[in-house]
């Protein structure tokens, strides 16, 4: 393996808030038209497929399809699809770096991106439609509800890497201490599955689906690092070998 | 008691007499089929269930507006039938609450197994509005049909020794899978002190809105304690037993600082992941605040004096 292609791979670690990178742009292959991006369909799929759990709920909030306890419905359904995105946003990385796939990291700043809007608006509702402004009432959850204590600072934990998610703030922070910066993803998702499974009264069962992805799309970083590690170890290994 | 064994085949089951008239039963259904036909008025959701006679009503719930009999149907805490809300209704058909017995025994001079249609005429049923708190903090208002607790205790005379009164529910996967699980120790068992099994307020239930409980429910029969949260009322009851010592429950036993034996209303008392203080009556859009003992104080609280309710939560 060539220095080259180990920094191309590097670079394509960190968090799904990120830009693009040299490795996923890449040069356009010979035999495709420079103009035309591969697969130019893909982001606007993914927004697409993104929006659907939102435009779902609309729609059955509007029918009256959201059972006796709409509130709460509403306030389940958008802290599950803020897990599942976040969850998603961690696959691109072991998809590039296992399995040789480009096209998800193409897509992992707009799936994190979703991540957090779905986090803000599970917020929103909590904030607005669950206790409607009862600023006394939400203080007092969040510094006594562990569940919520750890929600809310996951919820936290996201806003920075949203706002530097653009081109321009990776430009800012230079890449390296941007990467770094948007590792906080890892913490944020692990205390959003926490934060699911103290919700849960005594069937553990789907938090635990979370934490088995979470945890499994993680430790393949850890793979691909001690990958690396032993790989660095051999080259430099020879190099310092005498002649 | 009358258990249904696990290998106990739909054919062993089938009464004679009933397989001999399946071709009524297609005839009929062939006829159900033509009526759906004409039209989705035929099918609307109604009250099920068999209607029962109730010698009078009581309203106790503050003249407030009855929740929603669609509404009391399909959101439900029956973990055996599963643990989303909407569950239960939708695996209620492997719950078969006829034939049903029950057996009271345990620290009384006459114990006892019975039909539970026998239990249903051991006093008149009544038509009780009650306030439900679910320990979830959301509520809503039932009228229920029953009769008072206290009916049953006195039938079966208690003898000195009996101090608590313990409930428990059917423990048979087939027509309870969600006792498949190990979510929680089955069976699911309630228990009350006998003063509080006695308070007039206390009801045995076989009904609501009128007709017979619908298996999301508690078909056949279940308790139900309005003072207390909603998962003190043990639903699809098989067994009642008169003890000396506090029976161990359920949810206490699966999270012993979050719920207690007692379970009180209580806005003071907070459960750890929520607070106690105000509850979303179902239907309604703002949170309303939550009443000690839910709303029943004048008619328990002297159950409780000189104790401390923090305490003993």
């Amino acid at each position: 393996m060539n220095v080259l292609t180990e920094r191309a791979a590097s670079a394509s670690e960190g968090s799904a808030f990120r830009a693009p990178s040299p490795a996923e742009a890449g040069p356009p292959r010979p035999g495709r038209a420079a103009s035309r991006k591969p697969r130019a369909w893909l982001k606007p799929l993914c927004l697409a497929l993104g929006l659907l759990p939102l435009v779902k709920l609309a729609w059955d909030g509007a029918a009256g399809h959201l059972g006796a306890n709409p509130i709460a419905e509403g306030m389940n359904r958008l802290g599950f699809w803020t897990l599942t995105f976040l969850a998603l946003s961690l696959a691109p990385t072991p998809a590039h770096d296992l399995l040789g796939l480009t096209w998800p990291v193409r897509l992992r700043r707009m799936i994190g991106l979703l991540a957090f809007s779905y986090a803000a608006i599970h917020f929103t509702w909590y904030l607005v439609v669950d206790q409607f402004f009862a600023f006394s009432e939400i203080g007092k959850d969040i510094a006594k509800r562990k569940f919520i204590t750890i929600g809310f600072a996951a919820l936290l934990l996201l806003v920075p890497l949203a706002v530097t998610s653009t081109d321009r703030w990776v430009r800012r922070l230079g890449y390296l201490r941007w990467k770094r910066l948007h590792q906080i993803v890892y913490a944020a998702a692990l205390l959003g599955v926490v934060h699911f499974l103290w919700r849960v009264k005594a069937d553990h069962r789907k938090p635990a689906v979370f934490a088995a992805v979470v945890g499994t799309l993680l430790a393949l970083r850890v793979v691909t690092w001690a990958q690396r590690r032993s790989k660095r170890a051999r080259v430099l290994g020879r190099i310092s070998k005498p002649d | 008691m009358a258990r249904w064994r696990r290998d106990t085949t739909e054919r062993e089951v089938t009464p004679e007499a009933l397989y001999l008239r399946r071709r009524e039963f297609l005839v009929l259904g062939a006829a159900g089929a033509v009526g759906a036909l004409a039209g989705p008025r035929a099918l609307a959701a109604g009250p099920e269930g068999a209607a029962l006679q109730v010698s009078k009503k009581v309203e106790l719930a503050g003249g407030e507006k009855q929740t929603p009999y669609d509404d009391v149907t399909s959101y439900n805490n029956f973990y055996e039938l599963g643990t989303e809300k909407d569950d239960p209704k939708r695996n209620a058909g492997s719950l078969r609450p006829r034939p049903w017995t029950v057996r009271v025994d345990g620290e009384v001079k006459r114990p006892q197994t019975l039909d539970v249609d026998a239990l249903a005429k051991w006093a008149p049923l009544e038509e009780r509005i009650y306030r439900m708190r679910c320990v979830e903090a959301w509520s809503m208002v039932i009228p229920w049909v029953g009769y008072p607790l206290a009916e049953l205790v006195k039938r079966v005379e208690p003898t000195s020794n009996a101090k608590y009164v313990r409930f428990e529910t059917l423990l048979d996967a087939q027509q309870l899978p969600g006792q498949r699980g190990g979510v929680l120790p089955w069976p699911y068992v309630e228990g009350l002190r006998i003063d509080e099994a006695t308070h007039p307020l206390a009801l045995l239930a076989f009904g609501l809105y009128g007709r017979a409980l619908p298996g999301q429910n508690g078909a056949p029969v279940r308790l139900v304690v309005p003072w207390k949260y909603g998962f003190k009322g043990c639903k699809s009851i098989v067994k009642i037993t008169f003890t000396a010592e506090q029976p161990r429950t359920t949810w206490n036993e699966a999270g012993p600082h979050e719920y207690g034996f007692y379970a009180n209303v209580n806005p003071d008392v907070d459960h750890p992941r929520w607070s106690q203080a105000r509850e979303r009556r179902i239907g309604e859009f703002l949170r309303r605040k939550t009443l000690p003992f839910n709303g029943y104080a004048d008619q328990v609280a002297q159950l409780y004096a000189g104790m401390d309710l923090r305490k003993n939560f």
